[in-house]
């Protein structure tokens, strides 16, 4: 899932201080699972944005919705009547659901409620950790089920690098060396031969560095 | 015992303090409540083992966002103690009402009395 995490309160009050009336917009999805943006937060941030409008002696009217998915226009455009309504949304969605709201709602000033951080896990409840970084051209077949782009400090292909100690990275104590995990996986799997053949070049154009992507599917496509 | 303890307190029977979520603190206050504090058993002795661990991490996030929108961090408390104590029960309650006296109402409540033409 993609994990977020809530932006400090005191940012999104300078935010929509100025506002009229702002309406508080969640997603079900992955936000809602890593807790940052599902129908609870929504409801913490507006009850507390409520109160510090009181406080101020402000007249705002803060009110809540949660959409089945914000980076979907099919739960977007039900959510037209509420959205219209107020003067700015605070997107509790990630940052793909946050720009989905603002390019449907084009005149609306879109805020975003929450930090999108990475792809990633629950390791336990109210811990998440990465896994993923969408490279577009997938290498856990040669590394044992474990990703060295994600997981690895320097992205190293063949490592591990001189830093490695214990089993950690030379970045923390705390950061388990990714190729370390992926020696221990590979010997358990019995299959050492295969750290021993050298992975070529990546091809990075699939990544960030070949500029933003997109995916046709031709056969699905409408 | 017949302990007395002030009488504006009112209390909201949950069946453990991990009942207690942050929204039910902070709804309380945007009803107009004073002061909230939460009284549980006292720490390692939980029935459920973690429900007053973590309503006090409940408390204390409430007191980080009741501080940042100016309405006060005090205003919200965690108490423990065991069942069998009474008069600390009444202890804590004159505790809590003399700080909130202290403090003054809810800076919310006021205003929303000031829009219901309900102020003094
Ligand atoms: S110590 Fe391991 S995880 Fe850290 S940078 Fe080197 S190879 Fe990568």
């Amino acid at each position: 899932m993609i994990v977020a995490k809530g932006k400090p309160l005191e940012e999104i009050i300078e935010a929509v201080k100025d506002c009229d009336s702002i309406l508080v917009a969640g997603c079900n999805e992955c936000v809602t699972v890593c807790e940052a943006g599902g129908s609870k937060e929504v409801g913490i941030l507006a009850s507390a944005l409520r109160l510090y409008f009181l406080n101020q002696g402000k007249k705002t009217q803060v009110g809540e919705i949660t959409l089945q998915r914000q980076c979907d226009r099919e739960y977007l455009i039900q959510a037209r009547e509420s959205v219209e309504s107020y003067q700015m949304v605070i997107s509790m969605a990630c940052g793909v659901g946050c720009q989905f709201m603002a390019e449907e709602f084009a005149n609306k000033p879109v805020q975003p409620g929450v930090n999108t951080m990475f792809m990633g896990g629950a390791l336990e409840r109210g811990v998440w950790s990465e896994r993923c970084q969408g490279c577009g051209s997938c290498l856990l077949a040669r590394t044992g089920g474990i990703c060295p782009v994600a997981r690895c400090a320097k992205r190293v292909l063949n490592g591990p690098c001189g830093g490695s100690s214990n089993g950690k990275c030379e970045i923390s104590k705390d950061v388990d060396c990714a190729w370390q995990l992926i020696v221990n996986r590979l010997k358990a799997l019995g299959r050492m031969d295969d750290y021993e053949q050298i992975i070529p070049l990546k091809d990075w154009s699939s990544d960030r560095a070949g500029g933003p992507r997109k995916v046709v599917k031709e056969e699905v496509r409408q | 015992m017949r302990l007395n303890y002030p009488a504006h307190v009112r209390v909201v029977r949950v069946p453990c303090t991990g009942k207690v979520d942050l929204i039910h603190i902070l709804r309380a206050f945007e009803k107009g409540a004073d002061g909230v504090y939460l009284v549980g058993c006292m720490e390692g002795s939980c029935f459920y083992e973690q429900g007053n661990f973590r309503a006090r991490k409940r408390v204390e996030h409430a007191q980080r966002l009741l501080e940042a929108v100016g309405t006060g961090g005090q205003r919200v408390q965690m108490y423990n103690l065991s069942s069998g104590e009474a008069p600390l029960f009444a202890q804590y309650a004159r505790e809590m009402s003399e700080r909130i006296m202290a403090l003054g109402p809810n800076p919310a409540k006021l205003a929303m009395d000031v829009r219901q033409g309900k102020a003094a």
